[in-house]
């Protein structure tokens, strides 16, 4: 393994980890406070906040302090999660008020000298605790299509792509449907009609694959009044994306494209 | 085996999408497309247009302490200043009413709220246009009193009329 790397891939911990040499030592453990905002729609009408302070680990993320609290103290705490390893999607929420994946978030990056609030992401209804009702944002993402239409006779073997071809729209495959980015949109927030981020991504990866064929209907959906020029290019989306894709260069693209074939 | 019997479930979701979220599928054609390339070029003329127009005010000649009645007038006798004018007022009231129609877009809430600040938004609009266009085109500089005899502040050029 190379030990070239001189600046860690994330900042600095803010919690003194001690020597760590050879892996031998003990992982440190620290006392967090977690601020989650509950919504229990069977007992009551309103939300309100709930807090636990947890012994963790320097190892732990905010996804292990939610399941100390759900399998050791509180068990009606509610929140999505499937395979834990920042691929599903599923545990997207607001953590100290940006939209983050609970299993990507390590506690010692966090200010731990506060509360760290968790709330659910913002513009889709909440169900219950964490769980909001993702039925608006996949609906839109249906919307425009995301599969590969191709008009010409069925190949053999599999659709040949030059690697610049393939590199064209290589940043927006990677998207995990988690809708922090939707989700982190002041635009969506006031108008739920908005296609949203994630939609226009999607859009975009097939849009600019040289083996789609439907890139001229896409563009005419999102053309639309609701559609790409709804954005405020406020970056809110780039910021949110837990898979680095630059959104908001994604939406300029698609925004370019529209115009290209409308002149 | 009963035939009668309920093969499916509905799903526990069906139909429960607030309407909010539904997007009407009346065709808003290019109009949006038009208005953000619009806002971009409009942008650009904007720029030098206001920018020319404060250095030939406050900067050539006497600058600030030369801007008086008599210098509007002047400058509105030359019929390359009232179109720099005229594309002034036009570009930046379109630019500025269509910025203004965007925020409230994101920001009203309820469709009658919306509805009505934007009616406010396009009277206050036509009103300032037509306005505007009527004085660089019918601006009189050589005001007459009662009396017969020019005003006081009339420009110099209103002598050899």
């Amino acid at each position: 393994m190379s030990t070239t790397a001189t600046e860690p891939a994330e900042g600095p911990s803010k919690v003194d980890l001690g020597a760590q040499g050879g892996g031998t030592g003990e992982i440190p453990s620290f006392d967090v406070t977690l601020k989650v905002r509950r919504y229990l729609p069977e007992t009551s009408e309103d939300a309100y906040w709930d807090e636990w302070t947890v012994t963790m680990y320097g190892t732990d993320r905010v996804l292990d302090a939610l399941h100390k609290v759900k399998w050791d103290i509180d068990g009606t705490l509610s929140f999505r999660r499937s395979c834990a390893h920042g691929v599903c999607g599923s545990d997207a929420m607001r953590i100290n008020g940006r939209n983050r994946l609970a299993c990507k978030t390590l506690l010692k990056d966090l200010d731990l000298s506060k509360p760290i609030l968790v709330e659910p992401i913002k513009g889709l209804p909440v169900e219950k605790d964490l769980i909001v009702d993702m039925d608006p944002f996949f609906q839109s993402y249906r919307e425009i299509m995301p599969f590969l239409i191709n008009k010409g006779p069925e190949p053999t073997k599999e659709r040949l792509q030059s690697a610049e071809e393939r590199e064209r729209f290589d940043d927006t495959t990677k998207c995990i449907l988690c809708a922090a980015c939707t989700s982190s949109c002041p635009v969506f927030w006031t108008d739920g009609q908005y296609f949203g981020p994630a939609a226009i991504v999607n859009a975009h990866r097939f849009i600019f694959d040289s083996r789609d064929d439907a890139g001229d209907m896409r563009l005419e959906i999102l053309n639309d009044k609701e559609g790409v020029w709804r954005c405020r290019t406020t970056f809110n989306c780039s910021e949110a994306c837990p898979r680095g894709i630059q959104v908001t260069k994604a939406i300029a693209e698609v925004k370019q494209a529209v115009l290209a074939g409308s002149f | 085996m009963s035939a009668t019997v309920e093969s499916t479930i509905a799903a526990p979701r069906t139909g429960r999408i607030d309407p909010k979220y539904t997007r009407d599928k009346t065709k808003s054609g290019n109009f949006e497309m038009l208005a953000w390339l619009f806002m971009r070029l409009s942008g650009v003329a904007l720029v030098v247009l206001i920018f020319v127009h404060l250095f030939s005010n406050l900067m050539v000649g006497d600058g600030i302490n030369g801007l008086d009645f008599g210098f509007v007038a002047g400058k509105w006798a030359d019929p390359f200043w009232q179109f720099w004018d005229l594309a002034l007022l036009w570009l930046s009231m379109l630019h500025g009413t269509n910025g203004v129609r965007t925020i409230i877009n994101d920001y009203a809430e309820r469709d009658g709220v919306r509805f009505w600040l934007k009616m406010v938004l396009y009277a206050a609009t036509t009103v300032i246009i037509v306005l505007g266009t009527l004085v660089i085109f019918t601006f009189e500089p050589c005001l007459v009193g009662a009396d017969g005899m020019l005003l006081e502040s009339t420009p110099a050029f209103c002598e050899t009329l």
